[in-house]
């Protein structure tokens, strides 16, 4: 049996992190805060990986079929009868995954930020920031309900807001905590509808319940949710459709991406935990969570996700061939590779051999978990070093960052699926899915993947070939890579950007529980080998020395090359859209409305009641004269009204 | 527990002030007397879920029923269920922590700390009070201090919103006290007897009539689209504790008095009326969020969301299901804690920088931590984050909101789920404003909360917290109070 008690702490050590140095840590863990936070995590980290061995190896499948297992189950909140938020435990084989990859990249986060964020002023802050980051992230994976999850989801939001504008005093760092918040918000919205939706129709929030009423044909509720429509779509249709939005908001989809790129004003570290590694690909599990009903009852809002995915890995991969800044490359990068895992899942069916996607997708998340976690801490240790993101300040480094260099040449083969490091295997499982149920998708995916190779190499031979900058003399003297504490990460994440392909995902990671072995192709794998091996080598012929090449093949694409560049111009409609229209349509009127209209009619009725009053003040004068003559008059008055009536 | 006392310690402590001499004894009094009524208030969920627990399932519980003007059948009756001791727990929180904060308040402090006290009482009588004439009567002891606080202690344009908010809630008042009339007046037993009343038909075209009465009436108390106005003025120009005491617990008045005066008493008015209710309140909900997003004042900010905020009390009671009810109480609650600590931290805000403007300020998060940590905390919960009470209640309302499947309920929750978005981008927009971005330099010499603030703000934090992070004791209370009226709706 799986230990709950050792289940509840994976998330609590983290969070009793958070909890305590965000309370005591500026006044008595100034400097050991970050001690306090590792060896949290490593605790938490080493209970993961015992529950994995536990769950993979020993107790986790039944009958050939992993097992769907709810250790513990608290009702939190009661809505109605069969309604309720539970806060609980699902533990199967995605689940157990993520919570093994979570707790791995935030541990070498937190070991590599000792070294990083040295001498930062608020060090504990930065340290229980990543504690609450972590316990949310954990707590979203293990969710049982589909409200749970809910509930993680907007914590893990807040945790990236908080750490995006940990140098709060950096306006731009300020307007993008801002930006990233309120999109994956507005995606949320969709999510929250799509949770109403699916909740109302399922009599339930639990997530096997709910799976098991909407899959199976017979039960009322599915016939429920498939009998009514609107604007031509099943309930069913949309519900999983608006939790799809909710997903491709914080997974950074087209055209909700624009937050990510930003997201980069956040310390490094950081960006390599929540928007390369672990945040970022919660819409895919998402979409993973809820597999078999995407698959099997709303096959149009998998579609959905396949096209969305497809589209974005390759939009995201051009403009990544243009960026200049080196972590907005990467980020790029993780939208495009994001991608790569969403059109997986929407190409994937359920069962069997059908699910290869499934596994590759999640392989593929596993993976470039290691590898771009790898890049961003490279990047990292470069922008460490230079003081600077930006490639033209960067060039020759090689000889200045030996173990960077390495690790981060390893993490480049990896993302560009050279055999035999870890990408390559996920990325040809990916294709071979693709190719077998959508060609459009496949080509889609394979022109991006050696679009990959290029702008990775691009990076590489740009940072740590080229000709070094004038710059570099001053810097030469002081220590190069930060240390051991921030080496170490780089070596262990190498290790498994190299080495993790060989895990037999089928094995243990499949759509519906049951083992398979994926059958290798290597003729298959012939094309997008040789396209990434073209990639870079034009990179090599480009940006290994300093030549014009690069400008003179930018040139030739023209208007091309500067939309790309301006990553097409989403920020600057996003800024017209809440700019002019919400801020000076909407906004602005609202309050004038409030000031002149609304509040207007409640001045003039007071004023107007002032007014009557002041005139007929008078009346009451407190004369006693004036009051008999009032007298005589009403009385003539009446008298000559009751005699000329009289008659 | 005897409820009496409720009301007895608030009165006994504001005499006690009247008799004090310095300022040492009567902020000393008023915090002791305030501190009683938080254990009594504590005493009373305790007591009330033993009993509850004990399998006394009686609509009200601890009644007390004394003859006060027999003549006209008027009765001291008071009682309480789940929902009344949530919202005099409310009650207690604001109070000591408006009394904390007003800590340093100069002029008048003595009758300062009494009308506070006065208006403690008012709030206890109106949520004990099942004489409708007493709830009346308690309702406008409520009101009048508050006229005063604003006139005396107020800033900026004080007495043109301390006119505004008296006569506009004056008004509310008479609305109310001609509907109350006329439950009185076509009841044959001529009774004011809430209870007595719910047990009598009452015929539907009365209904037609008092409904509306009442519900405006009790709903311009709760900032009603589009009888909201004073609800900025009023707060802008309040002092600290009077904003808190305006926000946090006479809006709720209104609320309350929705919910158990006009749905309870009138169900086929409400049934008539909902549909309009909850059009309004969700025209309140999005324009009150679209007007905060254009305000530049913190105290503006604070009160046109909480127009916004207020709007979900209101469109959970106009749902008319279990679950939108007990959502709406329990936004009452979190509202209530939630805005009394944005207002005690924007006071603390201005008593050190002087201004309210959000583009005068920048990067006080350096100098002010703990406050400013405060402000992140409050805004977060304002704008729904789970772990905090706002997320709560929302959900509740909009989970409840969604068992209607006609395209209007529909359509109208949408809506009232866009404001979360809104939401977002107003608080994020000032706290932004107010906290990051580059110090200014005139802001060096700023010194962070002192002893009273930092436990004001415990305090309701600790209230906030716990209903975030477990609200299941919050829910389990008020949940069978919402089911008793959902009874009466659907069986009337």
């Amino acid at each position: 049996m799986l230990n709950n008690t050792y289940l509840m702490l994976i998330p609590l050590l983290p969070l009793a992190g958070f909890v305590l140095l965000g309370l005591f840590g500026r006044k008595y863990f100034k400097n050991s805060s970050g001690i306090i936070g590792t060896i949290l995590l490593l605790a938490s980290a080493l209970l993961a990986i015992y529950t994995a061995y536990q769950y993979f190896f020993q107790v986790g499948k039944v009958n050939g079929f992993y097992q769907k297992i709810i250790p513990f189950q608290y009702t939190w909140l009661q809505f109605s009868e069969g309604v309720s938020i539970n806060m609980g435990a699902l533990i199967d084989p995605i689940s157990v995954m993520m919570l093994v990859v979570i707790t791995f990249v935030s541990l070498m986060v937190h070991i590599y930020s000792l070294g990083y964020m040295k001498g930062e002023e608020r060090f504990s802050t930065y340290y229980s920031f990543l504690g609450l980051f972590t316990f949310s992230m954990l707590g979203l994976v293990m969710s049982s309900n589909i409200f749970q999850i809910y509930i993680f989801w907007e914590l893990v939001g807040i945790s990236s807001f908080l750490l995006i504008g940990f140098y709060y005093e950096k306006p731009s760092a300020v307007a993008a905590c801002k930006k990233a918040f309120i999109v994956t918000r507005f995606a949320d919205l969709g999510f929250l509808i799509g949770i109403l939706i699916l909740s109302f129709y399922s009599g339930t929030l639990d997530f096997n319940t709910l799976i098991e009423r909407l899959t199976s044909p017979d039960s009322s509720q599915f016939q429920a949710a498939i009998a009514s429509s609107f604007l031509g779509m099943s309930a069913l249709t949309w519900g999983m459709v608006l939790v799809f939005m909710g997903g491709a908001g914080k997974s950074a989809m087209l055209p909700l991406h624009i937050w990510l790129p930003d997201a980069m004003e956040g310390p490094t570290p950081v960006s390599a935990l929540i928007h390369a590694a672990t945040m970022v690909v919660a819409g895919v599990y998402l979409v993973a969570r809820l597999f078999p009903v995407f698959a099997l009852s709303a096959p149009e809002a998998l579609t959905l996700v396949a096209y969305v995915g497809a589209i974005t890995a390759l939009f995201a991969a051009v403009i990544a061939c243009t960026q200049t800044d080196i972590k907005r490359v990467l980020a790029f990068s993780t939208i495009s590779q994001i991608g790569y895992m969403m059109f997986a899942l929407g190409v994937a069916g359920y069962g069997g051999e059908a699910g290869l996607g499934f596994t590759a997708s999640m392989f593929h998340l596993f993976t470039h978990a290691m590898f771009k976690a790898l890049l961003f801490l490279g990047a990292g240790s470069v922008i460490h070093f230079i003081h600077s993101n930006e490639m033209k300040d960067m060039g020759g480094l090689r000889k200045y960052l030996p173990v960077t260099h390495i690790t981060f040449l390893v993490a480049c083969l990896a993302i560009s699926g050279i055999p035999p490091f870890a990408g390559f295997f996920s990325k040809e499982e990916i294709l071979f899915a693709a190719s077998q149920h959508n060609q459009a998708v496949y080509w889609i995916g394979l022109i991006t993947s050696g679009l990959t190779a290029f702008y990775m190499f691009r990076l590489y031979f740009s940072i740590f070939w080229n000709k070094a900058p004038s710059t570099l003399e001053r810097a030469r003297g002081e220590a190069g890579e930060g240390g051991f504490v921030m080496i170490l990460p780089l070596i262990l994440l190498a290790i498994g950007a190299a080495f993790a392909g060989f895990i037999p995902f089928g094995n243990f990671v499949t759509s519906d529980g049951k083992s398979f072995e994926p059958v290798s192709h290597w003729q298959f794998s012939v094309l997008p080998v040789a396209l990434g091996l073209i990639g870079i080598f034009i990179a090599w012929r480009m940006y290994k020395k300093e030549n014009n090449l690069p400008d003179k093949i930018s040139a030739s694409f023209g208007g091309f090359y500067k939309a790309a560049y301006n990553k097409f111009y989403f920020d600057e409609l996003y800024l017209f859209i809440t700019k002019k229209i919400v801020f000076n349509l909407i906004g602005r009127p609202a309050a004038w409305f409030d000031r002149n209209v609304v509040n207007g009619l409640v001045n003039a009725t007071g004023n107007t009641t002032e007014k009557v009053s002041t005139k007929i003040k008078g009346i009451q004068s407190g004369k006693v004269q004036q009051y008999g003559l009032y007298f005589l008059v009403a009385t003539i008055t009446m008298a000559v009204l009751f005699i000329y009536w009289w008659k | 527990m005897n409820l009496s006392i409720l009301i007895l310690v608030p009165l006994i402590t504001a005499v006690a002030v009247l008799l004090t001499r310095t300022r040492q004894q009567v902020r000393w009094v008023s915090l002791i007397g305030a501190a009683i009524q938080i254990i009594l208030s504590l005493l009373l969920f305790v007591y009330y879920r033993n009993e509850v627990a004990a399998g006394n399932t009686a609509q009200m519980l601890f009644q007390q029923n004394y003859e006060w003007f027999p003549a006209l059948h008027i009765g001291f009756h008071l009682g309480v269920d789940g929902i009344s001791v949530a919202l005099i727990m409310l009650t207690a929180f604001v109070v000591i922590a408006g009394i904390l904060v007003s800590w340093n308040i100069e002029k008048m402090t003595k009758e300062f700390y009494f009308l506070l006290l006065l208006l403690s009482v008012g709030a206890y009588g109106f949520f004990m009070s099942l004489d409708l004439f007493m709830l009346f009567f308690f309702l406008e002891i409520a009101v009048i201090p508050k006229y005063l606080l604003i006139g005396i202690w107020g800033s900026g344009n004080k007495e043109y919103s301390a006119n505004k908010l008296a006569l506009m809630l004056m008004g509310g008042s008479a609305l109310v006290l001609v509907g109350l009339l006329g439950l009185y007046f076509t009841n044959p037993e001529r009774t004011f007897d809430l209870l007595k009343l719910s047990t009598t038909h009452i015929p539907h075209n009365i209904q037609m009539i008092c409904f509306p009465l009442l519900f405006i009436g009790f709903g311009v108390f709760s900032g009603l689209f589009p009888f909201h106005t004073w609800v900025p003025d009023g707060h802008s120009s309040a002092p600290t504790a009077g904003s808190m005491f305006l926000a946090g617990i006479s809006m709720k008045l209104g609320g309350y008095g929705c919910l158990r005066v006009a749905v309870y008493l009138l169900p086929e008015g409400a049934k008539e009326y909902a549909n309009l209710i909850i059009v309004l309140s969700v025209i309140g909900i999005l324009y009150g969020a679209f007007v905060t997003m254009m305000q530049k004042d913190l105290k503006y900010i604070n009160a046109y969301s909480s127009v916004s905020h207020c709007g979900f009390v209101l469109l959970g009671i106009g749902m008319l299901t279990k679950t939108a009810i007990t959502g709406a109480v329990i936004q009452m609650v979190s509202h209530g804690l939630m805005t009394a600590l944005f207002f005690a931290v924007i006071g603390m805000i201005y008593q050190r920088t002087h201004t309210r403007m959000i583009d005068e300020m920048g990067g006080l998060l350096k100098k002010l931590p703990f406050i400013i940590t405060v402000l992140f905390i409050v805004g977060f919960c304002s704008l729904g984050l789970p772990g905090l009470s706002g997320f709560v209640a929302e959900m509740t309302i909009f989970m409840g909101s969604w068992q209607h499947p006609d395209m209007l309920h529909r359509i109208v929750t949408i809506l009232a789920c866009m404001s979360i978005v809104v939401t977002a981008v107003y608080i994020l927009r000032a706290i932004s404003k107010v906290a990051m971005g580059p110090m200014k330099a005139t802001y060096s010499h700023l010194k962070d909360a002192a002893w009273n603030e930092k436990l004001a703000a415990v305090i309701l934090l600790f209230g906030i917290i716990a209903i975030g992070v477990a609200p299941f004791w919050l829910n389990d209370l008020v949940r069978p109070g919402a089911e008793i009226i959902m009874q009466k709706i659907t069986g009337g």
